[in-house]
């Protein structure tokens, strides 16, 4: 890393050549489609679209320096930074302010900074690290290692609580312990197992308001304009929008305000009413073309750190939109989960492109076994 | 930690992943696949049902109350109209202080602490979009007041609503009805869609019967609305239809004149033009104020009418059962003669009493001493008693009912308004079924002049009389004459029913039985002879006298030492002209004594007025005028 004295043409080309082409196309062309909707769903509202353009500016800048970070410096940061993001959950835990009725939030002056945010990236790089510098397949040893360092951070954020961000973080440090190896046999003893906890958890672990979401997710007819509501109006504004769509910046669900959080975690809806079923092939289309092409890059990894953690932030970004879209159309429980690079909200699109970007600095830069030799 | 020098193998991870990285691809695609599915069955399968969903949300038909139609009399006199109310009105949301404009409302206009908890109370239940109503009925000067300080009190506003309105108060109260605000009851009956923008339905008399012509046709406005209600963008609208004008067959000088004569005692008038059945006046007296009923009648006035003992509310025309008492008598000797049983000129001997044979029983006659050998025409216009027992005896209670049946006794006239009683015209079956008891002979004998277990209705009674000037043409009896459906559009008569005639052919039976009536007005000893007297037209009448209760065999009548509802109820029945009626009529007067001293010159009076030309009406009232001042003047000169 000598560019000090390299002259500014050379650094873009460099940067340019850092970054994945067929990545940033279909990055771009899923923001573009993003922002469209999100100017039909703020209901043509300037402020917002103005910060959104400050948020993709930013979120682009995270990128490109995150595309610039080799995967070795992040390897030796990665404890660090885990290590910050754990001390500053319990400090939220300790004297974190009130945010919907939840301890999420840290207040440093007038900056708002949500740590368990910031575990989504740190959990899978530390537990990456930590494979690493091991044999794969990992033995028994390693994975309980691993297992505890997902767990503790997973734990500190259950507490806040905030059980969906929890279980974010936690499926992102499953994930590379998934890729790093994890036997057949016992990822089927985990499955079996989150099945047996499942409803213990829903019985002793969870908070009324939780409890309350997934029993909405059977009936929601049930509680008809408390919980309920979110999901009978966003599936009547995805149903409505039939095969075609009642047409961009027509949908009556969101336009007159039926549609509730519908620039956030609604979105989707909003997307499924004005573009219909064909926008949605299209938006998944996108959208599984994303995560293939993390997972390829991810597989291009110059060494294993970069792969587990390229696999792991792929698989993520997949389940946000599972969980999204699952939420929206009915099918899972209401979590605060935005659609990825699409909602409103700037952390969440900064923190994924900033992935996105660390994915593409992941690319083999020397020798080593991979496709890319061939 | 030497022990196991461990060389990562590079490849061997590499392989690892990407086998790994092809479940998870598989994994990803099956499972957005699935969400794809859902979609499908949201946007697909159920489009139908979404988009309906989806327009219930935000589309909003905000109905539009058709203006009620109007009622007038025959000669299109205003019986019933719209009244323009101005009310004092707020939405919710509009008013920013709410306790503190209502006190300075009340510190300027006269609301009471009751109408503000009334207030709130439906402000609460109400959308924020929907006026309530503070204030209803204000006056100019409260309008004036409220406008001056209209900033004092930012969201509330006059409005104008239309309210039912009588503008002759108690007049053909019962005839008319009223409207009411629409209960729990009528929302069962109603098609809730054209009720939806209206908030009064017929409760009782015509606007009961014809509620759904004089209701009309509700149009709407179908606006776009948002999540809270708030319009946003007309979409369609439909223009109500308003409801139809009625043309009553009443002729209000008559209806007016009726009540008038009937003011001091409780009873009923009904004239029926018997040419066609129309109902020219009907009068239930005492009557009571239908404004009242309009807006939700107070619980004081409504008790005040119900605990009345004279019970106003009871259309008395329609559903009275009276015991008819002799005005029967022409209607039971017009049946004698078609059965046979009497002839014109046979007689019975009128001793004072009739007996049955074998029975020691005495049915008397009101008079006493007994009108000697007595034919038909001077049983009528004496109104002999123990004729009519007589031929009710010898007729048989099954073949008396069934021919006077056929004047209409003891079955309802089918008019056209709600709630009408069928009275009795009794059988051995009906005292069977009702007391379990055995019909005595005795039982037919007293239904011969109107008594017993006979009642009547005053509409009955008025409908027979009407068929008997008509020589047994018959038709059904109607209020309602014309209908207008819009302003510009002449009226549209109703055709008279002709209901099947009497069959009794002989011309001269008729005529002999009305030539007894006639004399009853007109004869030198007839009953109601003083009612008669100066006619300028020739009328039938026929006095009666309706026994309330049973008089013990060795008892006399007597009226000053009963209580005055004990005492004999006061009847007549009257048509005129004798030749080409016009007119028949009927007056009850409840204990009011006999038919000839109180009912005969009401009716005559009521004859005079629907009858006679103004000119002629004028001379009347100059010539008692002058007799007055004649009087006046003695008065004057002996002082």
């Amino acid at each position: 890393m000598n560019n000090n004295n390299t002259n500014i043409g050379a650094s873009i080309f460099k940067l340019l050549t850092s970054i994945d082409l067929v990545l940033i196309v279909s990055l771009i062309l899923l923001i573009s489609l993003g922002t469209a909707i999100l100017f039909s769903a703020t209901g043509e509202n300037q402020t917002m679209m103005n910060n959104h353009t400050i948020h993709l500016i930013i979120a682009t800048l995270a990128m490109l320096v995150a595309s610039q970070i080799p995967s070795e410096m992040l390897n030796r940061w990665s404890i660090w930074i885990y290590a910050f993001g754990v001390i500053v959950l319990i400090l939220v835990l300790v004297q974190g302010t009130m945010g919907k009725g939840a301890q999420r939030w840290l207040e440093i002056g007038s900056l708002r900074f949500q740590p368990s945010e910031v575990m989504k990236l740190a959990v899978p790089m530390m537990v990456a690290s930590y494979f690493s510098k091991r044999n794969l397949p990992p033995s028994f040893k390693d994975i309980f290692v691993a297992s505890i360092l997902v767990l503790v951070p997973m734990l500190l954020i259950v507490k806040q609580p905030d059980l969906g961000t929890a279980l974010l973080v936690g499926t992102a440090g499953f994930f590379v312990i998934y890729f790093a190896g994890l036997p057949w046999k016992w990822l089927a003893a985990t499955a079996v197992s989150v099945m047996v906890a499942a409803p213990l958890v829903f019985y002793f672990g969870m908070h009324d308001y939780q409890r309350q979401r997934v029993l909405t997710l059977f009936d929601p007819t049930a509680d008809r304009l408390g919980s309920g509501y979110h999901i009978i109006q966003s599936t009547i504004a995805i149903g409505s929008g039939g095969i075609y769509g009642k047409g961009w910046l027509n949908g009556d669900q969101s336009r007159l305000d039926f549609l509730p959080e519908r620039h956030t975690d609604f979105i989707f809806a909003v997307f499924g009413e004005e573009f219909g079923l064909l926008g949605n092939i299209i938006l998944f289309s996108l959208y599984i073309f994303i995560i293939w092409r993390g997972l390829y890059l991810a597989a291009k990894g110059q060494d294993t750190f970069a792969r587990l953690l390229g696999g792991s932030l792929s698989l993520t970004f997949f389940i946000y939109l599972l969980v999204n879209t699952g939420m929206v159309s009915g099918v899972l429980p209401v979590v605060g989960v935005p659609l990825p690079l699409i909602s409103y909200g700037g952390t969440s699109l900064v923190t994924l492109m900033a992935a996105f970007g660390l994915l593409m600095g992941m690319k083999r830069r020397k020798k080593g076994y991979g496709p890319s030799q061939e | 930690m030497e022990k196991r020098v461990t060389i990562k193998s590079e490849r061997q991870e590499y392989r690892l992943f990407r086998s790994r990285a092809i479940v998870a691809a598989i994994i990803v695609f099956i499972a957005l696949s699935l969400i794809l599915v859902r979609l499908v069955y949201l946007q697909v399968t159920h489009f139908d049902h979404y988009t309906t969903l989806s327009k219930k949300n935000y589309q909003k038909r905000i109905p539009i109350p058709p203006v009620r139609g109007l009622i007038y009399d025959r000669n299109g006199a205003l019986l019933a109209d719209n009244h323009i109310e101005y009310v004092l009105a707020a939405k919710r949301d509009d008013v920013k202080d709410m306790d503190g404009t209502l006190k300075r409302l009340m510190q300027l206009l006269p609301i009471t602490p009751k109408d503000v908890v009334k207030f709130k109370q439906k402000l609460r239940v109400n959308s924020r979009f929907q006026p309530v109503v503070l204030r209803k009925n204000m006056t100019e000067e409260e309008i004036a007041i409220f406008s001056a300080n209209r900033l004092r009190f930012e969201g509330f506003e006059v409005s104008v609503r239309m309210q039912r309105n009588y503008p002759l108060g108690s007049v053909a109260s019962h005839l008319l009805g009223y409207v009411g605000r629409i209960d729990k009851r009528d929302l069962k009956k109603i098609d809730n869609a054209e009720y939806s923008g209206s908030t009064h339905i017929g409760k009782s008399g015509i606007e009961k019967f014809y509620e759904s012509r004089l209701h009309g046709k509700a149009g709407y406005e179908l606006t776009e609305v948002d999540a809270h209600g708030k319009p946003q963008l007309k979409l369609d609208d439909e223009a109500p239809v308003a409801g139809e004008d009625l043309y009553l067959s009443i002729d209000l000088e008559l209806q007016v004149k009726a009540e008038e004569l009937l003011r001091d005692h409780n009873g009923a008038i009904v004239a029926i033009d018997p040419r066609n059945g129309e109902v020219l006046a009907m009068a239930s007296m005492p009557a009571f104020d239908p404004n009242l009923f309009v807006n939700g009648i107070s619980y004081a006035n409504y008790n005040a009418l119900r605990d009345n003992p004279d019970r106003p509310l009871y259309n008395r025309a329609l559903q009275g059962s009276y015991p008819p008492g002799s005005t029967i008598k022409p209607m039971a000797a017009l049946s004698g003669l078609s059965a046979g049983v009497v002839t014109p000129t046979s007689t019975v001997n009128g001793k004072g009493f009739f007996q049955i044979p074998g029975n020691k029983h005495r049915f008397r006659c009101w008079k006493k001493s007994g009108h000697g050998h007595i034919s038909l025409n001077r049983a009528i216009y004496q109104s002999c008693d123990v004729y009519f027992y007589d031929l009710a005896f010898r007729m048989g209670i099954k073949r008396y009912s069934k021919a006077m049946k056929r004047f209409g006794f003891g079955v309802k006239t089918g008019i056209d308004l709600p709630n009408e009683r069928s009275a009795l015209m009794p059988t051995p079956e009906w005292k069977r079924k009702r007391f379990d008891k055995f019909w005595y002979p005795g039982d037919t004998v007293n239904t011969g002049i109107g008594q017993g277990f006979f009642t009547a209705t005053p509409l009955q009674l008025a409908h027979a009389t009407a068929t008997l000037a008509m020589h047994g043409r018959k038709f059904r009896p109607h209020i309602l004459r014309a209908t207008r459906i819009s302003r510009n559009l002449p009226e549209k008569l109703v055709n008279p029913e002709k209901l099947p005639s009497i069959g009794v052919t002989k011309l001269r039976y008729w005529d002999d039985v009305i030539q007894g009536m006639v004399n009853v007005v007109h004869g030198a000893h007839g009953t109601g002879r003083r009612s008669g007297a100066g006619a300028k037209y020739r009328f039938a009448g026929k006095t009666g006298t309706a026994q309330v209760f049973g008089i013990a065999q060795n008892k006399t009548y007597n009226a000053s030492k009963l209580r005055k509802k004990l005492h004999d109820h006061s009847l007549f029945v009257a048509f005129a002209p004798v030749k080409n009626p016009r007119i028949a009529l009927v007056v009850i007067a409840e204990n009011a004594g006999g038919g000839s001293k109180v009912a005969a010159p009401i009716a005559r009076q009521l004859l005079d007025t629907y009858l006679l030309t103004d000119k002629q009406k004028a001379e009347i009232k100059q010539a008692k005028e002058a007799k007055n001042k004649g009087i006046d003047n003695n008065a004057a000169g002996r002082q």
